[in-house]
């Protein structure tokens, strides 16, 4: 690199010693307050369920809702729905949750490229927590997500979210619950654009679809 | 490729063509409306947003007092997590150091997310100058890059351009870039989007290098976090083998916790959603999910100078959430290329000038590219008192002896495109003094702008009730 080690560690030095002295004179500054909310929304499991799927929709996300016991033909119908014949599946994804599926399972390896995730129609993930008052869902990379290019290549996601031990009311709710070591990514609604003329348009670059599946029981 | 600011001619005189835009002007007053009449309905979903605002202006006050600390617990953090940190005093070592970073992979082309640190530092020019491409895949920076432009927004940058015009860019234009327009591209919002998906996916797909910014970086954790809509900071966050940040020393946060904050405020001040689509967040790398060397390099150019100016110093609060241009009426009428910087409207009014200093005409002249009307200080997640530093750079202005005073002079006189419509100029100042409790009772500059001006009589109802019914 151009700028060798020596040039790094004086211009580090010289902006650290410019901070320095352009705060040197100002008062000290106190711990901050928090005195907003930590949730916006009534302590009621099922009001928060109904805020997140309200919300969720509201941002064009397809939302569905289903028991254990019914999510196997539920994916089943989704993928047929849009007739998808490959579906991408996460390492730690539950077997049974794709038992009834007729598309074939793509596994994300390190050595698949971009260009083979492309052509891939579908993929299905868990996540690690769905947050009410935004219409958001979280995701961590865990074992029944995978890495964080599996929910971007394919056109449509379906994201399964436990109901209520993965639901939240409110974005200071989430951030205990997360782990800033992992790489996460927070999505509401489907990838969209408002440049033209502020006409929104879904699918740019990420998903053009996401379906949102809360499994309750 | 795309223009740079050199050369700019001062406010007053880019924005008297601005006005006489009739296009232009008529996508602004669309564009700024409509979002902030959105963003006040995302606002008032949240009771406790008056809490979040001072929240929001303490962390960051916090923040910039102890900065010399969060940033070396910031640097530790990052390297802990397998990044490596780069200091950059200025432009051209941070543009240095990038290119040096993009040579030493290898490439000859790199693909970034919006960013606009890069944009200020003029890294695309720097990079072309070594031989290698950046390709914007912001759709609004993509429509900026193809037509040769400047943009014009924060939050959406091509928001000069119409549909027509973009259709035309893209025709004319892919083709140079990768892979050209479909045949028969029609100027349908959804065609035009999938234009350029298909134009940048190939570029996505193959990319080796990712060039992006970050709203936040906390020091805490080493986590850097950007906030995007489209996807195309995804597929550049996490396709590349190798990810460039530069970062604005002043976008660090102390806690993991702070973040609770702005992920409330920014999205609903800035596209007035609850949400944006997507934020991600990384720290350091991460074993084979997305880039496995990470460089950031943390940007100074100018915000030292800013840090020691204690009234100044509270632009370096800034989230970039572009809720001051909607609401103010100078950027409106002027448009955003009139600034003469990356950082467009209010802010840009008092922040550019403190990176760059006010030597030049342009920077002397943006202290005066207000009406004072304290609309962005009502809007601003974080509480900037945008008028009480623009009062105060004025003075600065007006104190550079001779030529400050000719440069003064020059930007007062040639400014009679605001004085042209003096009910706005004379409402905003009577709705500043009478409503704004920080607001000094001498106005250095307004009085300058007025002494050899008649003022009409002062209307009878506030700024706000007039514009509404004069502009709405
Ligand atoms: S000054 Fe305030 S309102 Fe303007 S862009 Fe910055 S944070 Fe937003």
């Amino acid at each position: 690199m151009s700028a060798g080690p020596h040039s790094r560690t004086s211009s580090r030095d010289r902006i650290l010693a410019r901070v320095r002295s352009a705060v040197a004179a100002a008062p000290e500054a106190p711990v901050p307050t928090r005195d907003y909310l930590t949730t916006h929304t009534p302590d009621d499991p099922a009001a928060v369920l109904d805020l997140l799927h309200e919300n969720l929709a509201d941002y064009r996300a397809v939302v569905h809702r289903t028991t254990a016991d019914e999510l196997p033909l539920l994916l089943m119908r989704l993928l047929a729905y849009r007739g998808s014949a490959t579906v991408l599946v996460p390492p730690g994804l539950p077997p049974e949750w794709l038992s009834a599926a007729d598309a074939t399972r793509i596994h994300d390896r390190s050595v698949s490229t971009a260009q083979e995730l492309d052509a891939v129609d579908s993929v299905v993930t868990g996540c690690a927590l769905a947050i009410a008052e935004t219409g958001t869902i979280v995701l961590d990379a865990g074992p029944g997500q995978g890495r964080r290019r599996i929910t971007l290549i394919p056109d449509h996601h379906i994201c399964v979210v436990r109901v209520p031990d993965q639901v939240v009311a409110s974005v200071p709710q989430a951030m205990p619950r997360l782990d800033p070591t992992r790489p996460l990514t927070w999505i509401s609604g489907p990838s969209a654009t408002s440049d033209i003329e502020l006409d929104r348009v879904e699918g740019v670059h990420g998903p053009r679809t996401l379906e949102v599946v809360l499994l309750q029981g | 490729m795309s223009g740079t600011y050199l050369g700019m001619p001062s406010f007053p005189e880019a924005a008297k063509e601005a006005v006489h835009n009739v296009t232009l002007r008529a996508n602004l007053r669309h564009a700024t409306h409509t979002i902030r009449d959105k963003r006040a309905l995302a606002v008032a979903e949240l009771a406790d947003w008056a809490e979040l605002r001072e929240a929001g202006k303490q962390i960051k006050d916090h923040t910039l007092r102890y900065l010399d600390r969060y940033l070396e617990q910031l640097e530790t953090a990052v390297t802990e997590a397998g990044g490596t940190v780069h200091w950059a005093a200025d432009a051209a070592e941070a543009n240095r150091i990038v290119a040096g970073l993009v040579k030493a992979t290898g490439e000859r082309e790199v693909v970034k997310v919006k960013s606009m640190a890069t944009q200020e530092i003029g890294l695309n020019e720097a990079l072309e100058a070594e031989g290698i491409s950046a390709y914007e895949t912001d759709l609004a920076e993509l429509i900026v890059q193809l037509g040769d432009d400047r943009p014009s927004h924060i939050l959406v940058p091509a928001i000069h351009r119409n549909r027509g015009e973009i259709r035309d860019i893209f025709q004319d234009r892919m083709g140079s870039w990768g892979r050209p327009a479909p045949d028969g591209l029609s100027d349908n919002p959804t065609e035009l989007a999938e234009a350029a998906r298909l134009h940048l996916r190939e570029k996505f797909l193959r990319a080796k290098v990712g060039i992006s910014g970050a709203n936040f970086m906390v020091a805490e954790t080493g986590t850097l976090v950007v906030f995007e809509s489209e996807g195309n900071g995804r597929m550049c966050l996490t396709l590349p083998e190798t990810l460039i940040s530069v970062v604005g020393i002043e976008k660090v946060v102390p806690s993991w916790r702070d973040l609770e904050v702005f992920l409330q405020t920014l999205p609903r001040s800035s596209t007035a959603e609850r949400m944006n689509p997507y934020t991600s967040m990384w720290t350091g790398t991460a074993d084979a999910d997305g880039p496995q060397s990470f460089h950031l390099v943390l940007l100074d150019n100018g915000r030292t100078n800013a840090l020691a100016d204690e009234v100044g110093r509270q632009a370096l609060r800034c989230i970039r959430c572009s809720a001051c241009l909607n609401v103010c009426p100078v950027y409106e009428r002027a448009g955003g290329h009139a600034y003469g910087s990356v950082y467009p409207g209010p802010i840009g009014a008092i922040l550019s000038p403190q990176l760059r200093g006010i030597q030049s005409e342009i920077d002397a002249s943006l202290p005066y590219a207000s009406s004072l009307c304290g609309a962005c200080y009502e809007v601003c997640p974080v509480a900037i008192d945008i008028p009480e530093v623009l009062v105060h750079l004025r003075e600065k202005v007006a104190d550079q002896g001779g030529k400050g005073h000719r440069l003064e002079k020059a930007a007062i006189k040639a400014a009679g495109w605001v004085l042209d419509h003096p009910a706005a100029l004379a409402a905003g100042e009577r709705a500043a003094s009478r409503t704004r409790r920080l607001h000094p009772r001498k106005l250095p500059g307004a009085g300058a702008w007025t002494a050899d001006r008649e003022l009409p009589e002062l209307p009878a109802e506030s700024f706000r009730d007039w514009w509404k019914r004069n502009r709405t």
